[in-house]
């Protein structure tokens, strides 16, 4: 295989990290309209439990579902207790800052329980190749298309689905349709965080190693993703997560120039979206007329 | 029994009392009006029947006592509120607005309720794929309706329809609310200040001002008195 190749392969395998991140920041802007900066550090601390778990003796796919459960009420409380009276306030500005400072505090704790040293997460899937490329690779974008499709149907074809997107379309409208936007939130934030229990712990496992800065870079990756994609498109946060990997992996083989500062990229792409085409390339155009 | 029923209805915004002991009943299958200029607090009712907004007094759907209960608690029983700024779920479909209505309905006809709203009013079948927000504010008010009555509800809530829209949409809106009523009993509470057109479908009227009834009677009445007309409904 020429390098050419491998690295387009390399860069496919971290696109889809930030494609998974970028899904589970996707699915809380579009049904609570919270960008949450603690998405990467939430991912983090679900992937020290499932690591945790398998040295306590659980099978790795056992261990991973079991905390993307935890995850997945871990997000729900997060929801209630933190984020649900700083909503009430009605600044979105407040909602920001508490998931800042929870994006501190969850790194900080994570480190405090689970210490300092770089740890080892064994992989879920079988080691070797399929025609040149790691089953590992092939195995996350599997985990990934499944995510996405479930999601897709849960939201398009299901009567909970309609209730999540009507909140985040118009949260007082839909109590005055009798869905309790609530509740709905939280499971919001429960998916989302169930997503990025997988994410991490997926990304973890490729690694030789993962400590408390795990998820910072991937976040940053993960946010251009989202925007990239137009952060309402579950599809569009994919297919974006891919082509940034794939962009990055290149960069940093063929553009010397951004030796060691390749997170130029992503954030540079921030902006050339936002400023060019702030919808993104998969986001619906919101159009309001009144 | 009146459907509805505020009695020595009062509340507000934080310190700020809007409303000042209101006393309002609804019969069923009546259309109800509220006319009154800005600021008078025609919405702030609206939004103290469906528990938008802290109240005191009585507020008794259907003879039970209501107030203090959370406005999709209030929806569930069976009253849909059709807000200012017509309350749609703009980044949703026509037709997803439409079944947002029905979302708490366990019966097997949300279907052919669908096709029927879509017969009802053709523009929104025409654009049911489409993203509700792209649509004009005349269109909107008929989605607003149409998503309402997708709910099967028992009281409509209805504010300030005519709200930037044009005569002629505003005069096709009140034909179609009439219809409602009479064709099928729809009970409506609404709010306005065409006070023109909503006294001519609706069967009793209100005269709010600063947070009080100051008069009522039987819309045609008010509708012909030239002292009610000239002191508060200015045509």
């Amino acid at each position: 295989m020429n390098l050419f190749t491998e690295q387009v392969l390399n860069g496919v395998g971290n696109g889809v990290v930030y494609g998974s991140v970028a899904l589970a920041l996707v699915l809380i802007f579009r049904t609570t309209s919270v960008l949450n900066f603690a998405q990467g550090e939430m991912a983090l601390f679900s992937t020290y439990i499932s690591w945790k778990l398998t040295t306590e003796g659980l099978p790795v796919v056992g261990a991973i579902a079991l905390s993307a459960a935890i995850a997945f009420v871990g997000g729900a409380v997060i929801e209630r207790l933190l984020i649900r009276p700083v909503e009430e306030a009605r600044s979105p500005l407040n909602v920001v800052i508490v998931t800042l400072g929870l994006f501190l505090g969850l790194n900080s704790l994570a480190q405090l329980v689970f210490g300092t040293d770089p740890q080892l997460m064994p992989s879920p899937f079988p080691s070797g190749e399929v025609a040149g490329i790691d089953k590992d690779t092939i195995g996350l974008i599997v985990v990934l298309l499944a995510e996405c499709a479930l999601l897709w149907l849960l939201l398009q074809k299901t009567r909970i689905g309609l209730k999540l997107r009507a909140v985040a379309s118009n949260p007082e409208s839909s109590r005055l349709h009798g869905i309790n936007a609530g509740t709905v939130l939280m499971l919001g934030w429960a998916l989302s965080a169930a997503i990025g229990a997988i994410a991490g712990s997926l990304v973890a496992s490729e690694r030789t190693g993962f400590d408390a800065s795990l998820m910072q870079q991937i976040l940053v990756y993960a946010f251009a993703a989202a925007a990239l994609g137009g952060f309402d498109s579950l599809i569009g946060a994919v297919v974006s997560g891919l082509i940034i990997g794939v962009a990055d992996a290149l960069t940093i083989e063929y553009v010397e120039a951004l030796d060691g500062i390749e997170v130029v990229l992503p954030l540079g792409l921030i902006l050339v979206v936002l400023l060019v085409r702030p919808n993104g390339l998969f986001g619906k155009r919101t159009v309001e007329r009144v | 029994m009146s459907l509805l029923q505020l009695s020595n209805v009062s509340g507000g915004y934080g310190p700020v009392q809007v409303l000042h002991g209101i006393d309002l009943a609804v019969e069923e299958g009546h259309v109800a009006v509220v006319l009154g200029a800005n600021g008078a607090g025609k919405t702030t009712t609206l939004r103290a029947i469906s528990g938008v907004i802290p109240t005191r007094g009585e507020i008794l759907f259907d003879g039970r006592p209501i107030n203090g209960r959370r406005p999709e608690a209030v929806a569930r029983l069976g009253i849909a509120h059709v807000p200012q700024g017509r309350g749609t779920f703009t980044e949703l479909t026509v037709e997803d607005n439409l079944r947002v209505g029905a979302v708490n309905r366990r019966d097997d006809q949300i279907e052919s309720d669908l096709a029927r709203w879509f017969e009802v009013f053709p523009r929104l079948g025409e654009r049911r794929h489409q993203l509700a927000g792209s649509m004009s504010g005349g269109e909107q008010q008929m989605l607003a309706l149409a998503r309402a009555m997708m709910a099967r509800p028992r009281l409509l809530l209805l504010d300030e329809p005519s709200l930037g829209l044009a005569p002629l949409v505003t005069r096709d809106l009140f034909a179609h609310l009439g219809e409602l009523n009479r064709q099928e009993g729809l009970t409506v509470l609404v709010v306005e200040q065409n006070a023109n057109l909503a006294l001519e479908v609706g069967h009793w009227g209100y005269v709010l001002e600063s947070g009080r009834i100051v008069v009522q009677g039987p819309a045609a009445q008010l509708h012909d008195d030239e002292s009610v007309r000239k002191a508060y409904l200015g045509f």
